[in-house]
């Protein structure tokens, strides 16, 4: 027997009738989101910024200000330094130098020399350089941009228009919500992050899609309803599935965050926020967006009939 | 839904059977697997480069430096050409990407006379002229040849170069038209792939103008002014005037080897049969001159001829250490780069953190594991075991399946793991949720499973079908450690749909026959 049950077996909660509070609320979120990222900025990883990133270990626990001060005589122009998950590692972060990729290897040379015997280890050098740092920048973008189309398309194919563009917009809702997550909080928004958005993508539309199986399904079996009443009911009936699985990954990721490691820290602190807002959006923005799109239940039977028939007679 | 084929339970099981076969190795150290008998599975995980330590290079090689390069050989032949046909020209050099000049002498028939001498230095040139002016440049097939041939002929160095003995596990991709990546596990020192990848090393032997002043503006013509490699006392490089004309080339060198001379570095070397003819020829003619030998416009030393030498083999001294000896032996060796290369992007990963890495990647999948586990059989109680059953099944099959195929498992791949994990429940779930509401519905045990299996079936497909557009499009534009994500999340999609729809089911229809229990515990 169960020992926990998650939610009454007969839930009526009224997401259709709060849905004008949802949206108002959404778009205050994707406003902000978009204000943030544009006036804030992101804060672009090495990935995207071209620049340079090293990660030592220190001898004895770092002396930040010291380090700090040394690597600022260099020159380089803007170096961050960063304790990174122990007093030992320190991430040090260079931006990126004036000229070709042959600047950018000198400045790890003079960084290098400058650091001395106090490196225990280089855990991590990393160089990108300016061209391959707005190529990387623009793959992102193409494969967010075709992941959703891909997803619309399918969704398309598999159930009516309006789904499909219920769809789009909330796994759109999803990505800007995410940006705008990333600069609030201004964690590194690097390669792992773009991973982390597009899974969340993933992640949001497979919720979605659970909800908008249900929808199709209970449209033909109640078509004498009001379809308000349904997608409400679809959203209740299903809420339990929702939850749940949401729980299990939020679980799972939660692991992730707190032991797997400094260098994959920000990707699931992305996926956690993902798969918030992602089953948020797909209770409180898809399916709402249905009814707005005006989704109507199949058409009787006896229509049905009569488009056979024409059918025919063309054949003939 | 509820009825299963004999045959469907034996490739279930088979497949369950196969997966913790090829999943097995993963248990045991290397070394015990290597001892393993040829007949068993041994192949284990391939950890990327982020998580087993190396060093990642993009590199690009410097087209237009060739092409240019190619050009001004382009000028000097068609110079040496209408000289020696005495034939008056003026404003030769390159303009817009090809060689260019004027005729003195405009008649057609000189225009058709000098037309058919360029035609024969090449038959891949395009020759275009008006009023005797004419533009020379290479047709596009033959530029496209020798752009790829000069980008396979660098992979080919960059091969001999960094690993001569071809036993390291080294790998160099082309990648886009002008692109290498190199991938060096293992490796501590990145500096010293960047010596080896760094220079041209092109080699060559010259004359040097002992009438000229080094220290003059200007050279004459036919020569130039050139640097020593390294510095004098002063902290000033040596300036020598050398005759522009190649006596020999390091194309010629069949080996090069470090070893000591009176206590100091220097490289042996030995011609194949025609340098050593011309080196011969050249020590003959000049004894007692100086000989500079010059590697990618630098001069190394300038040694002078004491007697000719015949042998073919000789000596390069200079101000060479151990290491750095052994180094230009073994760029002369692997031969000179066809182009420049650029490095793009490096990135190298020390296996420290590669170590600790994976450390934390374990230690995350098993606590997210446990907590799903235990959450998973407080929710479903009996079902709940039997998820868990099948969520343990996953796991072995991503490990199965990734040892099989030799996919590389990166960092962000362990994060599509423990994804995964949290989210192949989901099926369950889905199908769960079903039956319990088809009990609730009053339907018997055998009849809410049948029914919940058969209307999840549709759910299930759906929204992995679509989670999987989405890791498809990122294996496709991702790079690096994000495709390992990739891989790992389509491969967790796929076997996470097997174990929930399959074995799930096996293990519950299996004690509904056995059991014929009168209430479902969900």
């Amino acid at each position: 027997m169960a020992l926990i049950k998650m939610l009454p077996a007969e839930l009526k909660i009224d997401f259709m009738g709060r849905r004008k509070i949802f949206m108002a609320f959404s778009i205050l979120l994707l406003v902000m989101s978009v204000v943030l990222a544009v006036t804030r900025g992101l804060n672009f990883g090495v990935d995207f910024r071209g620049g340079i990133l090293i990660e030592i270990r220190t001898t004895a626990p770092a002396d930040l200000s010291s380090l700090r001060s040394r690597m600022g005589a260099l020159g380089l122009g803007e170096v961050s330094l960063q304790e990174f998950g122990s007093p030992t590692d320190v991430l040090i972060n260079i931006q990126k130098q004036d000229g070709e990729e042959k600047e950018q290897m000198a400045a790890i040379e003079l960084v290098k020399s400058a650091l001395g015997a106090e490196v225990a280890e280089y855990r991590r050098v990393e160089f990108v350089g300016p061209k391959v740092g707005s190529e990387l920048m623009k793959d992102g973008i193409y494969a967010t941009v075709f992941a959703l189309l891909g997803i619309a398309i399918y969704i398309w194919l598999r159930y009516e228009w309006q789904f499909s563009v219920a769809a789009l917009l909330a796994l759109t809702h999803d990505v800007i919500a995410t940006i705008g997550f990333f600069a609030v909080t201004q964690f590194e928004f690097n390669l792992a992050t773009l991973a982390a958005i597009l899974m969340i993508a993933g992640y949001s539309i497979n919720d979605t899609v659970v909800v908008f199986d249900r929808v199709r399904d209970e449209l033909r079996r109640f078509k004498s309803w009001e379809v308000y009443d349904v997608l409400n009911m679809s959203i209740n009936v299903t809420l339990s599935r929702t939850i749940l699985t949401s729980f299990t990954t939020l679980l799972a990721l939660i692991a992730l965050f707190l032991f797997g490691g400094e260098v994959i820290r920000g990707l699931s602190l992305g996926l956690i926020w993902g798969i918030v807002i992602g089953t948020y959006s797909s209770i409180a923005i898809a399916v709402p967006l249905l009814f707005t799109t005006g989704v109507r239940s199949p058409v009787p039977e006896e229509e049905e009939g009569n488009g056979e028939e024409t059918a025919e007679l063309i054949e003939n | 839904m509820v009825q299963f084929p004999k045959w469907q339970v034996f490739a279930i099981v088979g497949v369950l059977v196969l997966g913790l076969y090829y999943a097995l190795p993963n248990v045991f150290k290397e070394q015990t697997v290597e001892a393993f008998p040829s007949w068993l599975a041994s192949d284990q995980i391939n950890l990327g480069l982020d998580l087993r330590g190396g060093s990642y290079m993009l590199l690009e090689v410097d087209l237009e430096a060739v092409e240019k390069e190619q050009m001004t050989d382009l000028v000097e032949n068609i110079r040496s050409i209408l000289r020696s046909a005495s034939i008056g020209y003026q404003n030769l050099g390159v303009q817009e990407g090809g060689a260019s000049f004027t005729l003195r002498d405009t008649t057609d028939e000189m225009v058709s006379r000098v037309r058919s001498m360029i035609a024969q230095i090449d038959g891949g040139l395009l020759v275009t002229s008006s009023d005797g002016t004419f533009s020379v440049v290479y047709n596009d097939q033959v530029r496209q040849q020798r752009r790829i041939s000069v980008v396979n002929q660098s992979i080919e160095v960059l091969r001999r170069r960094l690993d001569e003995t071809g036993t390291k596990e080294i790998s160099l991709q082309r990648q886009g038209e002008n692109r290498i990546l190199i991938q060096v596990p293992g490796v501590t020192d990145p500096e010293e792939i960047k010596v080896l990848i760094g220079k041209t090393a092109k080699l060559t032997f010259h004359l040097v103008d002992q009438n000229a002043d080094p220290y003059s503006n200007s050279a004459p013509v036919g020569s130039q002014i050139m640097l020593s490699l390294d510095e004098q006392a002063n902290g000033q490089p040596r300036r020598y005037v050398i005759n522009k004309r190649i006596m020999v080339s390091g194309e010629n060198l069949v080996d090069a080897q470090s070893t000591f001379q009176d206590g100091q570095p220097v490289i042996s070397f030995t011609f194949d049969s025609s340098g050593a003819q011309r080196f011969a020829r050249v020590t003959q003619d000049n004894v007692n001159k100086p000989f500079a030998i010059v590697l990618d416009g630098k001069v190394i030393s300038a040694p002078v001829i004491r007697s000719p030498i015949l042998t073919g083999s000789g000596i390069i001294s200079g101000n060479f250490t151990t290491q750095s000896a052994e180094e230009l032996a073994v760029l002369l060796r692997a031969g000179a780069l066809p182009a420049p290369l650029v490095i793009l992007e490096e990135r190298t990963i020390g296996a420290g953190l590669g170590e600790d890495s994976v450390n934390a990647g374990k230690i995350a999948s098993v606590i997210g594991m446990v907590l799903v586990v235990g959450f998973m059989a407080l929710a479903y109680g009996f079902f709940g075991l039997m998820a868990n059953v099948a969520l343990i099944a996953n796991l072995v099959l991503i490990v199965a399946v990734l040892s099989l195929f030799q996919a590389t498992l990166t960092l962000p791949g362990i994060a599509g793991i423990v994804l995964t994990i949290g989210m192949a429940v989901d099926a369950n779930v889905l199908i769960f949720e079903r039956i319990r509401e088809e009990i609730r519905n009053g339907r018997g045990p055998v009849m809410a499973v049948e029914a919940g299996y058969k209307r999840a079936m549709s759910t299930i497909l759906d929204s992995n079908i679509t989670t999987l557009i989405a890791a498809v499009i990122l294996f496709q534009f991702g790079s690096g450690p994000i495709k390992g994500f990739a891989v790992t999340l389509i491969i967790g999609i796929i076997t996470s749909m097997f174990t929930a729809i399959m074995v799930t089911r096996l293990l519950i229809v299996t004690w509904l026959r056995r059991r014929r229990p009168q209430t479902l515990g969900i």
